[in-house]
């Protein structure tokens, strides 16, 4: 305990969208993916971040406890899940201080590697891709398997999971696909929550100033009118929509 | 039904009648009546007025030819018919009285900016007639002329009303107006003086204009507008009207910078409890009544100038009310008055004024805490302040005088002191007590920093010296201007309504405290060289690396800005004051930050000549990167226990980057308004606004009349901003995330 050095890509005081309540966020370095629409592919380097212990990232959260106490942190990424040991570490310091613990993750580290943190997590945020692998293959260079995975593993352990959804015009804002994927959330119990959420293209500067090459230039956002389509087909499965 | 008895029948405690009477409320909002046809058929009305005020340039019209007095106008309506509560500054909505006691030159530069004659029945009267303005400068030593003119202290109220000062208005629904000239006439014939020295022959005087006034008051009602105001008020409605009588005799009266109302929803909602209990009047009428007068707050005008205009942007006459708290023994304040009056920002729409301020605690009721986040989140029209660390000095029966500076009503009032430069403070100290723009020698002459590199030891010793320099020249200045205030420009009514014994603040004030904070730290970690000019000042900087910055809570440089603000207030008060008033200090700008960057050079922390200052204690924009929290925890730190007149802080956020659903936006603000507080934070104003819909309304203001935003202290409707104001607010930081 202690040894295990986080690299961080940078932090965030106030998050009100990784979560329930106000959380304080950790964006982990480094990440497997490389999701055709990533607003932050300046987090995909593996080696690069700024390297502290979880103690010394525990440190600074608890200055932030008044905030944060009925809301708590977010470990976010990147992709947190390929540094297991660090974020396992963080969410036993933070729950010896009282702080309901959630990561932030795409799913994409087999769960072998990961099932510790993945256990301990107060809640998942589990952004699947695309129900459809060859999709998800298509999107982010990997299969759906290991999230698909990680999801089946927090219903055995029985705790709560929020289903993320990027809702991307011509790639995953399709009638079959959003179907088929509520068709199979329905049944878990550990779904809590589905966030469904807009494509949008603030990142966009940053593939610029990283010179690598952006596929969605001529991607829209989605409509208000393709949002509530996408919420119904969820709503109406009995499923939690956001 | 009778009131519950005790110390209020025997002498004037207005807090007791309310401790003893109030009624708590913990319910939710849906309690609450719509605007009735009547209701909206005035707003209508007042709209198209305020509408026509705005195409007129900002001031619908003048009465150039009478003097403004409790009693000098003929009754004024809107629509007579339609007024449920009656009285108007003049004989016309909207229209603007001269006020000259503060300084006629003050009525010339604004009868000339807006093509009005001067009249000469007026003019006869002050060429016999000194004002305040004419005393002030009379007595003014050449360095006062000096570091007035050169803008180290600016915002002086010398030639204009000083305002800042609460009438507890309740008292006259409470006890009638006969009793109040009644005790005012005992207080008087109780005085007994040995010597009649200076102090003894000022409380006469004084006492024998307070007894002036409350008749002039009692005849403003009874001759004017025909209501007999001598006895107590027997219900809402007359409680109301009696309570904003005396007000509107203030407003009538002076033209102070800030008018505000003091803490009345909690007292009003008493005499609704008993009117509904006995089925007087129903919920639906009692807010009609309230409506009604918050509409006469909103059109509460003075005739200013442009250049005043500058400094408080907007045409604010912060008629603040506060609303919440908590008692001393623990209860929480809040009634259903509390809500009826925040209400009105949804039957009437948003609006500037009144300056609705909420007395925070994270001990209100969650019920109310949720409402005030979303009326926040809908309208940008409110601001909150600690109440836990204002209670603790101030008890339980205090208000909100302007944007932050806290009073026991009817025991307490400050002398308004404006503010000191303290960024140009700290160019003086590296240009050896010169100024930086003129050239001048404003502050003595002391050794100007040498060498190529800025040392943090040595600039901090000169600054400190500087600042010695400055708090008693500050002192010295407002000493004179508040002798001469009370000599020239006396508040008669507003006084008569308070205790014979009151306590008295001189109320010091800083701008540019994240600048200077900035520069020090950008001295003490980084490599800062002065670039000297011809004349051998320093004029620019040149920053080598990288250096903490205020508003990313940390303690490097928080620390540096608690020991500033605790240095300068130190130093306030080794001086001796005017009637023996206690220094205070706030670090508030109101929209001045603007106009005191453009007189203020280039300073160490980067920030170029006439760029403006960030507002009251914010960060400097865009220097604050750590999320909103860390920000806010920077301000927290400031000590309140050293800046006692108010912190003033405003945060601006895009609604989108405060949760996913509205029910996540409220309870996240209420997060982040419970963590501020719990964390020390004396004052935040709230904007949730998309800086998209700013810009639009920059080009299309007719399409905005009502949009409003809060600014340093209080909030103005955004088309009344000038240009470079409206871009000072959307230059700053908004807190956004995706």
């Amino acid at each position: 305990m202690g040894s295990a050095k986080g690299f961080i890509h940078s932090t965030e005081t106030f998050g009100s969208l990784d979560g329930p309540g106000i959380r304080y966020v950790v964006f982990l370095q480094g990440c497997p993916l490389q999701c055709l629409y990533c607003h932050n592919p300046d987090s995909w380097d593996i080696n690069s971040g700024t390297q502290k212990t979880a103690a010394e990232v525990m440190e600074d959260i608890v200055r932030y406890k008044s905030f944060i106490s009925s809301g708590g942190v977010t470990i976010s990424g990147g992709e947190p899940l390929i540094q297991p040991e660090f974020v396992s570490e963080l969410i036993d310091l933070g729950h010896q201080n009282g702080l309901h613990m959630a990561i932030d993750t795409s799913g994409a580290v087999p769960l072998n590697c990961c099932e510790e943190a993945v256990r301990k997590a107060d809640l998942i945020l589990l952004d699947i891709k695309s129900i459809d692998n060859d999709k998800c293959l298509k999107i982010t260079g990997r299969g759906n398997h290991n999230a698909l995975q990680m999801l089946d593993f927090r219903e055995r352990v029985g705790k709560p999971v929020w289903i993320r959804h990027v809702l991307v015009p011509g790639l995953t804002l399709i009638e079959s696909d959003l179907i088929r994927l509520a068709e199979y959330l329905k049944f878990y119990k550990c779904v809590q929550k589905i966030e469904l959420l807009p494509f949008h293209k603030m990142g966009e500067y940053k593939w610029q100033v990283l010179c690598r090459s952006y596929q969605l230039y001529g991607t829209p956002e989605p409509t208000q009118e393709e949002m509530e389509a996408a919420r119904k087909i969820f709503l109406d499965r009995g499923l939690p929509v956001s | 039904m009778e009131f519950v008895q005790g110390n209020w029948n025997r002498h004037i405690d207005t807090r007791d009648f309310i401790m003893r009477n109030y009624t708590p409320y913990d319910g939710d909002e849906s309690f609450l009546a719509p605007p009735t046809e009547r209701t909206l058929k005035l707003w209508e009305k007042v709209k198209a007025l305020l509408a026509e005020e705005r195409r007129r340039g900002g001031v619908y019209s003048i009465d150039n030819k009478t003097i403004s007095t409790i009693t000098s106008h003929r009754a004024g309506y809107i629509d007579k018919d339609l007024e449920i509560i009656v009285g108007l500054q003049t004989d016309e909505p909207l229209k603007r009285a001269i006020m000259p006691f503060g300084g006629i030159r003050m009525v010339h530069t604004a009868l000339d900016a807006y093509g009005y004659e001067r009249d000469e029945n007026v003019e006869n009267v002050f060429k016999y007639r000194k004002t305040h303005n004419d005393g002030v400068f009379d007595a003014y030593t050449p360095e006062m002329r000096k570091a007035r003119h050169s803008g180290i202290i600016t915002g002086l109220p010398d030639a204009y009303g000083r305002g800042r000062i609460i009438g507890d208005y309740r008292r006259l629904p409470l006890y009638g107006i006969d009793f109040l000239i009644e005790q005012k006439i005992q207080a008087k014939q109780n005085l007994n003086f040995e010597i009649m020295d200076e102090a003894a022959i000022r409380l006469h005087e004084e006492l024998s204009e307070q007894i002036k006034a409350l008749k002039e008051l009692k005849s403003m009602a009874a001759d004017i507008y025909g209501i007999d105001i001598s006895k107590p008020a027997q219900d809402t409605k007359e409680a109301v009207q009696w309570l904003y009588f005396a007000y509107l005799a203030a407003v009538k009266e002076q033209n102070g910078a800030a008018m505000s109302l003091g803490r009345v929803s909690t007292f009003l909602d008493i005499y609704a409890e008993r009117d509904l209990k006995a089925g007087r009047y129903t919920e639906s009428e009692i807010q009609e009544i309230i409506d009604d007068f918050i509409i006469k707050l909103r059109l509460v005008r003075f005739l200013r100038t442009p250049s005043y205009d500058e400094l408080f942007s907007g045409d604010p006459t912060w008629v603040t009310e506060s609303i919440g708290g908590l008692t001393t023994d623990g209860r929480h304040m809040v009634t259903k008055m509390s809500y009826r009056f925040l209400h009105t920002l949804t039957n009437l729409g948003p609006a500037p004024e009144p300056n609705l301020t909420i007395l925070y605690s994270p001990r209100l009721p969650e019920n109310f805490k949720r409402y005030c986040a979303k009326m926040s989140i809908e309208t940008s029209s409110i601001q909150y302040e600690n109440d836990d660390l204002m209670r603790a000095k101030f008890g339980d029966d205090y208000g909100i005088a302007c944007c932050v500076s806290a009073m026991r009503i009817g025991k307490q009032m400050q002398f308004f002191g404006a503010r000191a430069n303290l960024a140009k403070a700290l160019l003086y100290a590296i240009n050896g007590g010169r100024d930086e723009i003129s050239g001048e020698q404003v502050a003595p002459e002391l050794l100007a920093v040498r060498g190529d590199v800025l040392d943090f030891d040595d600039v901090y010793k000169k600054f400190e010296y500087v600042c010695e320099w400055l708090s008693k020249l500050y002192i010295n200045t407002l000493n004179v201007i508040h002798y001469m205030h009370d000599k020239y420009c006396y508040e008669r009514i507003q006084m008569a309504l308070h205790d014979e014994e009151v306590f008295r603040t001189m109320a010091c004030g800083i701008a540019g405290l994240s600048v200077v904070v900035d520069s020090l730290s950008a001295i003490k970690y980084a490599k800062v060289k002065p670039i000297r000019d011809e004349r051998n000042i320093v004029v620019d900087f040149k920053i080598e690396g990288d250096y903490p910055k205020f508003g990313n809570n940390d303690p490097r440089v928080d620390d540096i800005a608690v020991n500033v603000v605790k240095m300068f207030m130190k130093k306030l008060e080794r001086h001796r004051t005017y009637r023996g008033a206690k220094p205070t200090l706030s670090i508030l700008t109101i929209t001045s930050n603007v106009v005191y960057g453009k007189k203020t050079g280039s300073t160490p922390d980067g920030r170029k000549h006439g760029e403006p200052f960030a507002p009251g204690a914010n960060p400097m924009h865009g220097r604050d990167t750590n999320g909103c929290v860390a920000s806010m925890m920077s301000v927290a730190k400031l000590p309140y226990d050293y800046s006692e007149d108010g912190i003033s802080y405003t945060f601006s956020i895009v609604p989108g980057a405060l949760g996913r659903s509205e029910q996540d936006k409220v309870q996240n603000l209420v997060g982040l308004l419970d963590g501020y507080f719990c964390e020390g934070g004396h004052h935040i104003n709230v904007n949730v606004i998309n800086k998209d819909v700013l810009l639009d309304a920059m080009d299309h203001p007719e399409l905005y009349p009502q949009l409003t935003i809060r600014v340093s202290g209080y909030a103005v409707n955004f088309i009344k901003l000038t240009r470079e104001q409206q871009l000072d607010v959307i230059n700053r930081t908004f807190h956004t995330r995706f």
